[in-house]
Order: structure tokens, then C-alpha cells, then sequence
């Protein structure tokens, strides 16, 4: 492998996961030689990517494992409405366009889908889910990508790139200076950077870092190097720094790689206490689909960011099953034993919000009309006692999905600095989702930037890499 | 040590003429079992959380039918998964993920304790632990058995040819009186096995047969559905590529069987009925059949083999591989062996080949009741409470996550 660092690819991407694998391998089918860099050792390749199961896609009429129709324009309206407008309508809908067409290039490197899981119903329509989820689709990439000849390099994390005045020359693993013509940079965002994170959240009034208590729901290996690499290098960037997509996760869950199943599913048809025994925030808002990326920051506000999510004997059997079996006590003294919570001020809270529940009919399939009076926090639908034991408990605490800072694009997915783009430096998925995602988060768009945006910035920069010739690459 | 305490304590309380508690018989075999089946608990408790491998086979939409996993339970997903290896490969939490996931082991693991938990009668369970060594034996004493029979029959292994007529070496009545009890008691003990297996994992219910259940369990049996990936593309064997080759010779090697098993029925009917005895015509209807079928029974076992020595090393239980390759070589003798006897019946060999041939072939009826050979049986009734099933509305109503 030592030669490598002298023979100049065409294309070198930088990354593992999804938009790395797409820039590869559009660029491989565009003709040019790729070379990729995954940081992480192949038994932990592919990042954040492996653990997704779907990806959202615009239709016209129903497709394969889509149902119903879901046009651009709703598309578009859904991607407003939850990033509040921070988002790049061009870019947007550029992905979204892309989303209709993209399946087919998907299967044909091996990627086979299948209909929405069960308990994902209200998905059916609007995203297509991988079969085996997305640890199958990345094992599938990588395997055309190595049939079509692209080089693949474990154990290569990138510490800092070679530019000369917006152009790319060459990165460095290590001592090794690897050149390319072009690059494609897809190494996610920063969410497995601890320090970062600390900062990023910062302290609170108790000075306590809230960031300490995090669990990390994906790869380890994103920790923001190259992020923070361009944004010193004067790259123009987007999305704020401060801000991460957060979810409440069991608080058994593993410091990283914890994924889906750690997710704890019972909120709303509950109630949800701090350390000290104390409600803190509408539970029945809203659906759960609508919610449950709200409640990450929520327990993040809370002291020891930690929550306990507490449940009825009536409540089992209507979420989706968790990972590890909660707390469970025939008393609420018990259940507040085994929680560590305080038993009196915990008795005395469920006792108020069953006091102030106003049962009606219970359906937690619409907004119901259980709700409670004279309590603050209201818990507004799905409001039913908690008093039929045996009662159960599961500690919560926040989850990062992934950052919202990346790095400024256009459509060509070029790298800018100060405003103007580079012509043979490009950047896809988690590095530039920002663009598209300012903020807020709707099931599966993840994905379809990263597909979207990858296959751009492959097909570019082998554009960029084999017009250019040979001399450049001396550089 | 602590088991060899058990055991000793065990003996002194027998000794005493102290009534031993159920279950406490067999100390280790349980605990072993009962940890298997705790790990496919675990694993399937995960697996609920999850939900990605959906799409793959039965096993997943079969779990999600329940929050529990009780003892039938696990019993039923263990045969029902195909040990096909995708949920492995497409796995998040596979090895080195702390949660170390590996279904197709974990069931693995638990399919050959029920395999030998649900044998009749029940002290011969042991010898699905042995297998290799079981298949080895009863090989070598079926062959023996038949030299034998031939020296002492014929006063020699060679003789003059006599242009294929077996029943010059072993009379016919001769055969059919070893054969045909053998063959019944075989399947005896597998129907009472795969008996007791179905009352295990349908406890008090009253399974509502309708057609269309049975018709879509036979097709997914014939078919071999839960070895195409859930997308036709094939399961993986060497590594995370996807292969159509393992069902294809298991196909081959299912209707080879088939093939040389309607031979027989064919030649008996032929006999019984017809009054035609062997030796038939190369161009019989027997032999016809049986060649076919031999000549799939050769191929397929063969490729099997060569897929099982390519196989990821964690997929399945390694402990179960001389199990797999004793009956793989069993059914590949079986047809080999047969083969040969076609080509050489004219010989004067015939009595010799004709001798292995019937000693392999009982060796086969031996072991059919406690070896790889009630896979077949047992998963295909798993298919069928998996058919039965899903025709029921879902017991559990999770809601949208
Ligand atoms: C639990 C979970 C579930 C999710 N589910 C979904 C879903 O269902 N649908 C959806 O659309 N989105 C989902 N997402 C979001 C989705 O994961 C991301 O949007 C998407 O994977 C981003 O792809 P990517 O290729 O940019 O990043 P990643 O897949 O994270 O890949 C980044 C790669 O870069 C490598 N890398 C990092 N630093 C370096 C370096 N310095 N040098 C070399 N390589 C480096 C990493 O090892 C990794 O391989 C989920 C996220 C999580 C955590
Ligand atoms: S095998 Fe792994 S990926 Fe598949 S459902 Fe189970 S936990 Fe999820
Ligand atoms: S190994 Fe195959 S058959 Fe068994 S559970 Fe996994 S996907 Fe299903």
C-alpha cells in the first residue's frame, strides 16, 4: 500500500458512510480512478449510515414499497415547515428531485428495499426502508465499489487537507500525503467529538457540562476533523454550531453505536419525571413521531440530564418494545425505590396528575380528549391515571443523532470560501446537510441529502479530476 | 467442578432413595439449553427494538407478534430461521458491538437442543450430540453388516456376474424384512418427535388448518423461500454477498432424493403389484428415476459440502458442523454408492457393491430419526405454525413508535 501516496488518483474520498460510497461510485462509473479513506476498521465501517433504515423519496405515483403519491411540493412544504425556512430552496428541491430518481442507481449497487417495518405505518407513503436497514445497504456499496475497482482503505482517518487558494492538492493520513485531482469530503458531522460537544453545549446554572451525559447514537469515528479543519482553513460554512438533532434513549444505552433500538417509546402514554420527582413538560403534546426529537434537548434541560418515564400496567403492549426491561415495582413507593427517585415528592406528583387527569375516550391513534385540568405542566391528550400497577420506569437521557453544522455548498456540491467555489474540492451528506436541514428533522431526509449530494459531488469531481489532466496533480 | 458436585450430590440423594426434583436429571444438558434459549431471549429482545431484518425471512415478522419470548416461543423461532446468515451481515449490533447480535447463531444453537429435546424415545437425543461420530458408526456397521450377510450368504464377495439380479445375493424377502421395519420405526420416531415439537409450540391451541395456510407452508418448503434473501437475490454464505447456490443445491439435493426415493416406490410397486422383479431395463421407469435422482444426489450434497467448508465462520453453530458434513457425506454415499452399483451390476463385483450400497443406505434409515435429516421436518412445521399465524390478527397492538 506504501506506493499508493505516489501514484495520483483521480478522485479520493474522504469518508465511509453513505455520501462517501455515492461519490465513489458515481465517480468510478464516470470513469475516473477513486480511492476512499474510511477512518474507522472495516468491522465499524460505513458510519452514521449503518444505522439508518430508510430514505425519504419524492413520487408521483405509487412505487414498489411507496404507497400513495408523494409530489415535490409536499415534499418541499414538510422540509419548510420543520426547518422553521433554514434551508436553500435550490438545494432542496435539487435533493428531492433526486430522491425520485435515485432508487434505481440504489438497486443496481445492491441495495433491495422493502415496506415500511411494522410500527412505522405513518412512513409507508413518504420513505422507502432498506431490507437489513442500513448496515446492508453500506455492506452492498462497498461491495460493488470494490467490483468496480475503487481502492478502499481502512484505518485512514484524514487529519488535515492540502489546499492551495480554494484548491485541493492532496490530504494527509498521518505522515502519509495522499494527492488526488479532485476530492470528495464525507466524513459527517461531529457528534462523536466529546470536547466539541462539551463546548458546543456549554455549561449550565448548576455548572454542570450537560454534554458529559450524552450517549452517542452512531459511529464513534465523527468527531469533526475535517470540519474544523476547513472552517480554519476559511471555508464558508453553514448551520449552527450549537445545535444537534437530540433524542431521549434509554440511559443504559451504550456511550456510542446505540441506534434505533435504544429509544424509548413510551412518553405519551405516560408521564415524565426529573431527578427530583418532577414533571416538566407536556407529554401528550403531539403524536410521538412528531415529538420524540424534542425530547433529547428536554431531558438535556434537566439536572443530571436524566428523566424517568413512567408507565402503567394499561400502557404495555401499545409502544414499541424496549431494548432492556424497565424498573418495576406493584407500588409507586416501590417503582420510586428501585428509580433512586425521592418516594415521597414522586407519590405526590403521580397522585396530583392523576387527581387533574379529565378521561374521556382514550385513542392514542388521534389527538384524544384526555387531558388534564389545573396542572402545570398540562399534559394535554392521552392523559389516563397512572394506577393500575404493576407500574414501570425507564430512565432516559439524551441521544445525539447528528450536528447541524456543515459546510456552505452550491449545486454542483462545491466547497466555498468566501463565496466562491472551488472547482475541484466537494463535500456531501452529514458535512453539508445544512444546506438543506438548517435545523429540525422529518424521517429519512438524512439519506436522501447524503444520496443526493453524494452522487453530485462524485460526478463533479470526476468532472473536475479528468478534464484537469495530468500536470495539476504535481501540485 | 460444580457440575461434577451436582452430579455427586445427585448420587448420594438417589442412593438415599430421595425423590430428585424434575428437572435436576440432567444438570448440564439443562443448564445448557436453558442458557441457549436465554441468549435467543436477549438477542430477540433487541431484535423487537430494532425491527431492520424484517424483510429477510419469518423469524422477524413472526417476533413481532410477541413482547415475551417463553421457552415454545424460542423453540419456534429457532426452526423457523433458515440460518441463512443475512440478519447477521446486515446486523448494527453483530460483533464486536457490545451487544453482540448474531441470530442466526443464537437460533442455531437452540435448533439442535430441540432437535434432540423433542427425540423419541428420549435417551436417543444423545446421539444427535455425537452426530458425527452416530453417522460414523452406523455406517460402518451397515456395511459390515451386509459383507457379512454376503460372505456368509455366498461364501464370497466376488461371484460370477449374473447380470444384475440383487435378489441371487440378498434374497428379496431378506431385505424387505431388514428394510421395511427399520425405514417405519425411522419415521415413527420422527413423527413422534416432530409430534411433540408442534404441541410444544402451539400449547392448547386450536390451529384453524385452513388451505391456504397449508398450500403457502408446502410452496415455502418446496420452494425453499427463506433461503432467497427475502429479495430473491440469495443468502449469504462466505461473506456478505449474496448466493442463490445454497438453495440450488439444496434443491438438487431435496429432488434428488425424491427421485431416488420414488425409484424404490416405483420398483416395489413394480414388484408387489406387477409381479416385475428386478433387474430393470436401463431405461426403466426405476431406473430412470433413480439415475436422475442419483445423479442430483451426487451434485447437490457435494455442493453443499463445498459451500458448508466455505462458510462464514459465525454463522451457525460450529459445534453442529460434523452433524451437517456426517449426513451431507451420508446422502452423497447414499447416491455414489447406488451409482456404481448401476454401472456395475453386469460385474462380478455386484454382490460387493451391492453390499456397501444397502449398508449406506441403512446407515441413512438409522440415523434419520436423530441426525441433520429431521431439519426438514421439524422447520417445515414451524413453517406451518408461521402460515398459521400470520392469518391471525397481531396479538400485540404496538402503536406507531
Ligand atoms: C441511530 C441513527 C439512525 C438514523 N436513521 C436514519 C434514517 O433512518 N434515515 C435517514 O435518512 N437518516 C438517518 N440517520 C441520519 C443519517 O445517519 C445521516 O444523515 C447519514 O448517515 C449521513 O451520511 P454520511 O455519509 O454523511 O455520514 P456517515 O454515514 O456518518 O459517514 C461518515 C464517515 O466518515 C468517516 N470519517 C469520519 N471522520 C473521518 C476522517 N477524518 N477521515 C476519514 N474518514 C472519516 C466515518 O468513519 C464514517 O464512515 C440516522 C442517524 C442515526 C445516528
Ligand atoms: S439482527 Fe440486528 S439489525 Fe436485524 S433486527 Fe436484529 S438487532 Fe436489528
Ligand atoms: S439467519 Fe436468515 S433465516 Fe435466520 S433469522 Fe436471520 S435472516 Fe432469518
Amino acid at each position: 500500500m506504501k506506493h499508493e501516496a505516489n501514484r495520483t488518483v483521480d478522485v479520493l474520498v474522504i469518508g465511509g458512510g453513505n455520501a462517501a460510497l455515492c461519490a465513489a461510485l458515481v465517480a468510478r462509473e464516470a470513469g475516473a480512478s477513486v480511492l476512499l479513506l474510511e477512518a474507522a476498521p472495516r468491522a465499524w465501517r460505513g458510519g452514521n449510515s449503518s444505522h439508518t433504515r430508510n430514505l425519504r423519496c419524492m413520487h408521483d405515483a405509487p412505487q414498489d414499497v411507496l404507497t400513495e403519491v408523494y409530489p415535490e411540493e409536499e415534499f418541499w412544504q414538510d422540509l419548510k415547515k420543520v426547518t422553521g425556512g433554514i434551508t436553500d430552496e435550490k438545494l432542496a428541491r435539487l435533493a428531492i428531485r433526486e430522491s425520485s430518481t435515485c432508487r434505481d442507481w440504489m438497486r443496481k449497487h445492491g441495495v433491495h428495499f422493502q415496506p415500511s417495518l411494522s410500527g412505522t405505518l405513518h412512513l409507508s407513503r413518504t420513505n422507502a426502508f432498506f431490507m437489513g436497514g442500513g448496515k446492508a445497504l453500506v455492506n452492498a456499496y462497498y461491495r460493488s465499489a470494490e467490483a468496480l475497482g475503487v481502492r478502499i482503505r481502512y484505518d485512514a482517518p484524514v487529519d488535515r487537507l492540502e489546499l492551495d487558494n480554494g484548491t485541493f492538492c492532496a490530504a494527509w493520513v498521518g505522515t502519509e500525503r495522499i494527492a488526488a485531482r479532485a476530492c470528495v469530503m464525507a466524513s459527517g458531522g461531529f457528534e462523536s467529538n466529546r470536547e466539541w460537544l462539551r463546548e458546543a453545549w456549554g455549561q449550565n446554572a448548576d455548572g454542570e457540562w450537560p454534554a458529559d451525559n450524552f450517549a452517542i447514537r452512531g459511529t464513534r469515528f465523527n468527531r469533526g476533523v475535517l470540519l474544523k479543519f476547513m472552517m480554519e482553513a476559511g471555508a464558508d460554512m453553514v448551520g449552527d454550531p450549537s445545535q444537534s438533532h437530540c433524542v431521549a434513549v434509554d440511559a443504559r444505552a451504550p456511550l456510542y453505536d446505540g441506534g434505533i433500538c435504544t429509544r424509548i417509546d413510551c412518553v405519551s402514554l405516560g408521564i415524565v419525571v426529573n431527578r427530583h420527582a418532577q414533571r416538566f413538560y407536556d407529554e401528550g403534546e403531539d403524536f410521538w413521531p412528531k415529538r420524540y426529537a424534542i425530547w433529547g434537548r428536554l431531558v438535556a434541560q434537566q439536572p443530571g440530564q436524566v428523566g424517568y418515564s413512567i408507565i402503567d400496567a394499561k400502557a404495555s403492549g401499545r409502544f414499541m418494545p424496549p431494548v432492556f426491561p424497565g424498573a418495576q415495582a406493584d407500588t409507586l413507593e416501590g417503582l420510586a425505590r428501585q428509580l433512586g427517585l425521592d418516594e415521597a415528592a414522586f407519590v405526590r406528583t403521580v397522585r396530583d396528575y392523576n387527581a387533574a387527569c379529565r378521561v374521556g375516550r382514550f385513542d392514542h391513534t388521534v389527538l384524544d380528549d384526555c387531558h388534564t385540568e389545573g396542572l402545570a405542566p398540562a399534559k394535554t391528550h392521552w392523559a389516563l391515571p397512572i394506577d393500575t400497577p404493576p407500574f414501570r420506569g425507564y430512565a432516559l437521557k439524551p441521544g445525539i443523532t447528528f450536528t447541524y453544522l456543515g459546510l456552505k455548498v452550491n449545486e454542483r456540491s462545491a466547497v466555498h470560501f468566501g463565496g466562491r467555489p472551488s472547482h475541484n474540492l466537494f463535500v456531501a451528506g452529514e458535512m453539508m446537510a445544512g444546506n438543506v436541514l438548517g435545523k429540525g428533522y422529518t424521517a429519512g431526509v438524512g439519506m436522501t441529502i447524503g444520496t443526493a449530494f453524494g452522487r453530485l459531488a462524485g460526478a463533479h469531481a470526476a468532472a473536475a479530476a479528468l478534464q484537469q489532466g495530468v500536470e495539476h496533480a504535481a501540485a | 467442578m460444580q457440575q461434577l458436585e451436582i452430579l455427586a450430590r445427585e448420587a448420594a440423594e438417589l442412593a438415599e432413595g430421595r425423590v430428585v426434583p424434575a428437572g435436576s436429571a440432567l444438570p448440564v444438558e439443562r443448564q445448557s439449553g436453558a442458557e441457549s434459549e436465554a441468549e435467543v431471549d436477549r438477542i430477540m429482545k433487541i431484535c423487537n427494538a430494532c425491527r431492520y431484518c424484517e424483510g429477510f425471512c419469518a423469524v422477524f415478522p413472526a417476533m413481532t407478534r410477541r413482547l415475551e419470548f417463553g421457552k415454545a416461543d424460542i423453540h419456534y423461532l429457532a426452526n423457523l430461521c433458515h440460518n441463512c446468515g443475512a440478519c447477521l451481515h446486515a446486523c448494527q449490533y453483530a460483533p464486536p458491538h457490545e451487544f453482540a447480535v448474531n441470530v442466526p447463531q443464537a437460533m442455531a444453537k437452540v435448533r439442535a437442543r430441540t432437535y434432540s429435546d423433542y427425540a423419541w424415545p428420549s435417551g436417543f437425543g444423545a446421539l444427535y450430540r455425537n452426530n458425527g461420530l452416530t453417522v460414523a458408526l452406523a455406517l460402518a456397521a451397515g456395511i459390515a453388516l451386509f459383507l457379512v450377510l454376503a460372505l456368509v450368504m455366498q461364501g464370497g464377495l466376488f461371484h460370477a456376474p449374473v447380470a444384475g439380479d440383487f435378489y441371487s445375493v440378498f434374497p428379496h424377502n431378506l431385505l424387505v424384512s431388514m428394510f421395511a421395519p427399520v425405514f417405519l420405526i425411522a419415521v415413527l420416531a420422527l413423527g413422534i418427535g416432530v409430534a411433540r415439537f408442534w404441541r410444544e409450540v402451539s400449547p392448547g391451541t386450536v390451529d384453524v388448518l385452513s388451505g391456504a395456510a397449508v398450500a403457502e407452508t408446502t410452496q415455502d418448503v418446496l420452494r425453499l423461500k427463506y433461503l432467497d434473501g427475502g429479495h430473491g437475490g440469495g443468502c449469504p454464505n462466505a461473506d456478505d454477498a449474496n448466493t442463490l447456490l445454497r438453495r440450488r443445491f439444496h434443491h438438487l439435493t431435496f429432488y434428488g432424493f425424491m427421485l431416488c426415493f420414488a425409484a424404490t416406490s416405483v420398483a416395489t410397486l413394480y414388484h408387489y403389484v406387477f409381479g416385475w422383479e428386478a433387474p430393470y431395463d436401463l431405461s426403466s421407469l426405476p431406473v430412470v428415476l433413480g439415475t436422475v435422482g442419483g445423479i442430483g444426489l451426487l451434485i447437490g450434497p457435494a455442493g453443499l459440502f463445498w459451500l458448508n467448508l466455505k462458510r462464514h465462520p459465525e454463522h451457525g453453530d460450529a459445534a453442529q458442523k460434523p452433524m451437517d458434513r456426517g449426513f451431507i457425506a451420508l446422502l452423497f454415499l447414499t447416491s455414489l454408492t447406488g451409482l456404481a452399483l448401476l454401472a456395475g451390476r453386469d460385474s462380478g463385483a455386484m454382490g460387493l457393491l451391492l453390499a456397501i450400497h444397502l449398508g449406506v443406505v441403512m446407515a441413512l434409515f438409522l440415523t434419520m430419526p436423530y441426525g441433520k435429516f429431521g431439519h426438514g421436518f421439524y422447520r417445515s412445521a414451524a413453517l406451518l405454525k408461521w402460515a398459521i399465524e400470520k392469518r391471525r390478527p397481531n396479538p400485540v397492538g404496538v402503536g406507531s413508535e
